[in-house]
């Protein structure tokens, strides 16, 4: 029942904003609205916490200990950002006169964006969760290319066909995976029904089940970031405004990786965890390479930065390819940690250029001599994206390299040369950007604006230090699940 | 019985018509023009069409005969229209640019359709007499849309590559699978629609960008950084 | 010697030889139709032959004996693949004396004395036809075998007759495979008698031409005999596809009535045949030179995928 509620009022601002989501209240409304989704997903958890896995509508809505996570990291980042948007919205809409109707658009799309996730988290319809990240793709298309300049609209473009190619081989392997689940389960809704697949993975046909996980890496894995098809994401996250970036790189990344690990799952039951293990293993790897040595030649901050959401979704894919509880439950960690560092990070990026108009590295100087409390932000959420000590990445990156040393030791100088290579990378850009000249007199900015970076980035350290008991058993049974 | 009477069995007609799919989408990689791109993908999704309201005929489920008439409606008469009408309106020039030459690009399909068959072959449906070796022809159509996709240059060449996808895909869960839950075949469909008005927008936001400024955008992919 | 089976022999061939000029003016009147010009009439094909045989012939200067032999050759051999393919009857005495690939062997025999009876001439616009025929040809013959070979392996046989029986008894002309043979064959079909969108029959710009640049030092009975057989030519092609794709009520035994209707369905058959190929002509634009090549290639890997289809799906 709370499920309906979350999903309903996640679903039911959609049309809300799209009606009152201009100027002051349009703000106030989308910030009223991610609180009261928070809020049920909080008593979600709660009954989670009595009852165990809940279940709606005839089990087509399913939430069991990994959806609820993720479900509660959504609606946390979710809230966050309309916190945080409501400032920044209001000095976009200044600078570029956003008229009414592109504000009700840019509240509208966000909120359908956020209900599309949650809808694909709390699926337990396989067919239901594409039909989801399809339409969390096309609700981010029309953010993307808001400013409607050249550059945005060409970002946006590419995002159109390469996640809909990728989209199209995810619909493939979804077609192939009920091709394999009907002389098991019948025809008919319950084919596709994830806990009903899992129930009976064993008897699934081995090699349609590869060739399904193999379009599902593929097509879902445009999604996540993962090399070869992410030319997409540079572009797509640089153009948009800041928020949408935050969110593109926090949270949609991490939802079509579950969908991966959904159907991992079955792959794993059906063939033996090899085989799908060793894919993700080597497209980890090969994001993460690549993502980092890309980083190098960037000097514009947002594109920096959306190569690092690639390697670090490499990094994640890294994890869950090792396989194994210490590995899997590093995996989980690192996805909560990028997802609040990283929105953080594009919070405080996306003030410094609404500050210096500019998204070029050159331009972005002495931000810590003129404007103190930006700049403090986006040190802790760069130095925590980073990896550093107290953050949580730094536990789980450090878990990871353990888990790689323990069950595939040849790779641990690839994992440890690509962390390397984006410290390398972002570090001096970041030390550019605090000191040197500042470019406009000093300000003492208000804290108010950026209070959500500041909140997340506490949460970054926090989960580094201490994991909460109930977070910790979800994410042990999320290893249940996962293996 | 008059054998040619045997032509009107369905699972032959299948089989007849499967192979027009897979004719048609490696026809769509030999093609220079734009407008007979078109022409050949309005010609698809008749055939798919076509297919679908067999497989409603073998299975007798109402619902499929809806689909197909849904599917010759857009696919067949509805999107070729539009994108007819989109080509016209920005005076794209007819001729497609390609990364490879057509027959480069053709053998690369052949590859790509023995690879195909080589997957599929081993594996048989819930109907054998229906779906043996449809999967295999729809893994062929989809991989040979997807490298038109990748080999051509021109914007509106990749949305006609991205249809023909989208069409082997329908083709493969109405014959191999004979049809998806009702429910996520509606999702599909709405996705499907809300993705034409984004496109449409998107269309209409370039005419008002670029019409002063002459760009062609449309004919060349940004270059990276 | 079973003097029946050689008359249907005898009549099929004399039959063909008739018709050939006839069918290639109705082509011609529903081509003109199409463009909305006036059809010079079904009878123009006989008029035009009757009119060059009794004109004198004339010989270029310098050329030898190749080039008064060769359109005797090409007309000779034309007639002999008459005799291979099933028009009225099957199993004929002289079908058995050779398949679809000795078949494929004589047109090559033709095309090669008519390459080098054009370059006998001595003449530039001769010698460019020629090296053009020769490349366009190069990629259409594989095409040609790959989708014989298509119908030879699903019935069983290389033997035209055998393989026009298998298809009369409906077994495989809804196979996947038969469609690319189908689509291979057809494209072959433009391609070897000079169709647009490959060549224009009807121009007369020297420098576009394929086949006619290397008819243009003929005259007289020579010329006679070279458009006939470009017309036998053309008649074989639709026969050839007639018996692979559409062979009913080709007879298989000797009796009149049967013979009878074979011979009006095959008329009835071609009659049909025509529009498509007009409509087909008409729709299209010619090609350039250089892409020829390519829509021989393609024809070429439409073979190829038929074979794969029923070689890994076995349909």
């Amino acid at each position: 029942m709370i499920l309906l509620w979350l999903l309903g009022s996640a679903i039911v601002g959609v049309p809300i904003l799209a009606l009152w989501g201009d100027g002051r209240k349009g703000r106030w409304l989308f910030i009223a609205i991610n609180f009261l989704v928070l809020s049920c997903s909080v008593l979600a958890a709660k009954d989670f916490l009595q009852q165990g896995p809940l279940a709606a509508m005839g089990e087509e809505l399913r939430m069991d200990a990994f959806s609820l996570i993720l479900v509660l990291l959504n609606s946390v980042v979710g809230m966050m950002t309309a916190w945080f948007s409501a400032g920044y919205w209001q000095q976009e809409v200044q600078h570029h006169h956003f008229g009414k109707g592109r504000q009700r658009l840019y509240h509208a799309m966000f909120q359908s964006f956020l209900a599309t996730m949650l809808l694909a988290l709390l699926s337990n319809n396989l067919g239901i969760l594409w039909v989801a990240l399809e339409g969390a793709t096309l609700s981010t298309v029309l953010l993307v290319s808001l400013l409607l300049s050249c550059e945005s609209l060409e970002a946006a473009w590419k995002y159109f066909i390469l996640c809909g190619v990728g989209l199209a081989m995810a619909l493939f392997g979804t077609v192939l995976l009920y091709f394999a689940a009907q002389p098991v389960l019948g025809t008919g809704a319950q084919a596709l029904l994830w806990s009903a697949l899992h129930h009976h993975a064993a008897s699934l046909n081995g090699t349609v089940m590869a060739l399904a996980f193999v379009f599902i890496l593929v097509g879902y894995g445009t999604k996540v970031g993962l090399a070869p098809l992410n030319s997409w994401l540079p572009d797509a996250h640089a153009a948009g405004p800041s928020t949408v970036s935050a969110v593109l790189s926090g949270l949609l990344l991490n939802v079509a990786l579950y969908a991966i690990l959904r159907y991992k799952s079955l792959a794993d039951a059906a063939l033996g965890p090899a085989f799908a293990s060793r894919l993700l293993l080597v497209f980890g790897l090969l994001s993460l390479l690549l993502a980092a040595f890309s980083m190098l030649r960037q000097h514009d901050v947002k594109r920096l930065f959306a190569y690092s959401s690639a390697e670090h979704m490499g990094i994640i894919c890294i994890a869950f390819g090792l396989g194994g509880p210490l590995a899997i439950f590093a995996g989980v960690l690192h996805m909560l940690g990028h997802s609040l560092a990283k929105t953080s990070v594009f919070f405080s990026v996306g003030r410094a250029i609404q500050e210096s108009d500019s998204r070029e590295l050159e331009d972005l100087h002495g931000i810590l001599a003129s404007r103190p409390v930006l700049g403090w932000s986006l040190l802790l959420s760069v130095l925590a994206i980073l990896g550093m000590p107290p953050g949580s990445l730094f536990l789980s990156e450090f878990l990871i390299v353990v888990a790689s040393v323990q069950h595939a030791w040849f790779i641990t100088p690839l994992l440890l040369l690509g962390l390397g290579t984006a410290f390398a990378a972002i570090l001096p850009r970041l030390l550019q950007m605090l000191y040197g000249a500042p470019n406009s007199p000093k300000v003492i900015l208000s804290g108010k604006d950026l209070r959500p970076a500041f909140l997340q980035i506490l949460a970054v350290m926090t989960l580094g230090i201490w994991i909460p008991v109930s977070l910790d058993g979800w994410m042990h049974s999320i290893v249940g699940i996962l293996q | 019985m008059h054998p040619a009477m045997d032509w009107f069995s369905l699972p032959s007609l299948l089989k007849f018509l499967a192979a027009w799919m897979l004719l048609l989408s490696f026809a769509l990689l030999a093609q220079r023009r734009l407008l007979s791109l078109i022409h050949l993908l309005a010609w698809q999704g008749v055939t798919l069409a076509v297919i679908t309201s067999l497989v409603a005929q073998l299975t007798d489920d109402r619902l499929l005969w809806l689909s197909a008439a849904l599917t010759f409606a857009l696919k067949g008469l509805l999107v070729p229209t539009l994108l007819h009408r989109i080509l016209r309106r920005l005076q794209v020039r007819g001729d497609v640019e390609m990364s490879l030459n057509v027959t480069s690009t053709q053998l690369i399909g052949i590859v790509l359709v023995i690879f195909a068959f080589a997957l599929a072959a081993p594996l048989s449906g819930a109907l054998p007499a229906v779906t043996h070796g449809m999967l295999g022809i729809a893994l062929a159509a989809f991989l040979l849309a997807f490298l038109m996709m990748i080999t051509r240059r021109k914007a509106i060449s990749e949305v006609v590559g991205f249809l023909a996808m989208d069409n082997a895909l329908f083709f493969a869960a109405t014959s191999a699978t004979l049809g998806m839950p009702l429910i996520v075949e509606l999702g599909i469909a709405l996705d499907a629609l809300i993705a034409f008005v984004i496109l449409g927008v998107f269309f209409f936001h370039i005419r008002e960008s670029f019409e002063s400024l002459d760009l062609h955008w449309l004919e060349r992919l940004r270059e990276d950084q | 010697m079973n003097w029946g089976a050689w008359g249907v022999q005898t009549i099929q061939v004399l039959l063909a030889l008739a018709i050939a000029p006839l069918f290639a003016a109705w082509l011609q009147m529903l081509r003109s139709l199409l463009q909305n010009r006036r059809p010079a009439g079904l009878g123009q094909a006989y008029r035009d032959l009757r009119r060059l045989f009794h004109k004198e012939s004339l010989l270029p200067e310098g050329s030898s004996w190749l080039f008064r032999f060769s359109p005797y050759v090409l007309f000779g051999t034309k007639v002999m693949a008459l005799t291979l393919v099933p028009l009225v009857a099957v199993n004929l005495p002289l079908a058995r004396a050779a398949d679809v690939i000795a078949l494929v062997g004589l047109l090559a025999v033709a095309r090669v004395f008519q390459v080098l009876a054009a370059m006998d001439t001595g003449t530039a616009f001769a010698d460019l036809g020629a090296h053009r025929e020769m490349l366009v040809s190069a990629l259409a013959e594989p095409a040609l075998l790959t989708a014989f070979f298509i119908a030879s392996l699903l019935a069983g046989s290389t033997s035209l007759s055998t393989i026009a029986l298998h298809a009369q008894q409906g077994m495989f002309s809804l196979h996947p495979s038969m469609v690319f043979a189908a689509t291979a064959f057809f494209l072959v079909l433009l391609i070897e008698n000079a169709r647009i969108p490959v060549d224009n029959p009807a121009t007369h710009l020297e420098l576009t031409m394929i086949h006619e640049a290397m008819l243009l030092e003929y005259s007289g009975r020579h010329l006679a005999l070279l458009e006939w057989g470009a017309q036998v030519k053309l008649l074989l092609y639709v026969a050839m596809g007639i018996a692979l794709f559409f062979p009913w009520e080709i007879a298989d035994q000797a009796n009149p009535v049967a013979l009878l209707l074979a011979c009006l369905a095959f008329v009835g058959k071609l009659f049909l045949a025509a529009p498509i190929l007009a409509l087909v002509e008409t729709l299209l634009a010619k090609k350039r030179l250089f892409r020829v090549p390519e829509f021989a290639a393609s024809a070429f890997l439409f073979g190829v995928i038929g074979l794969l289809t029923h070689f890994m799906l076995g349909a």
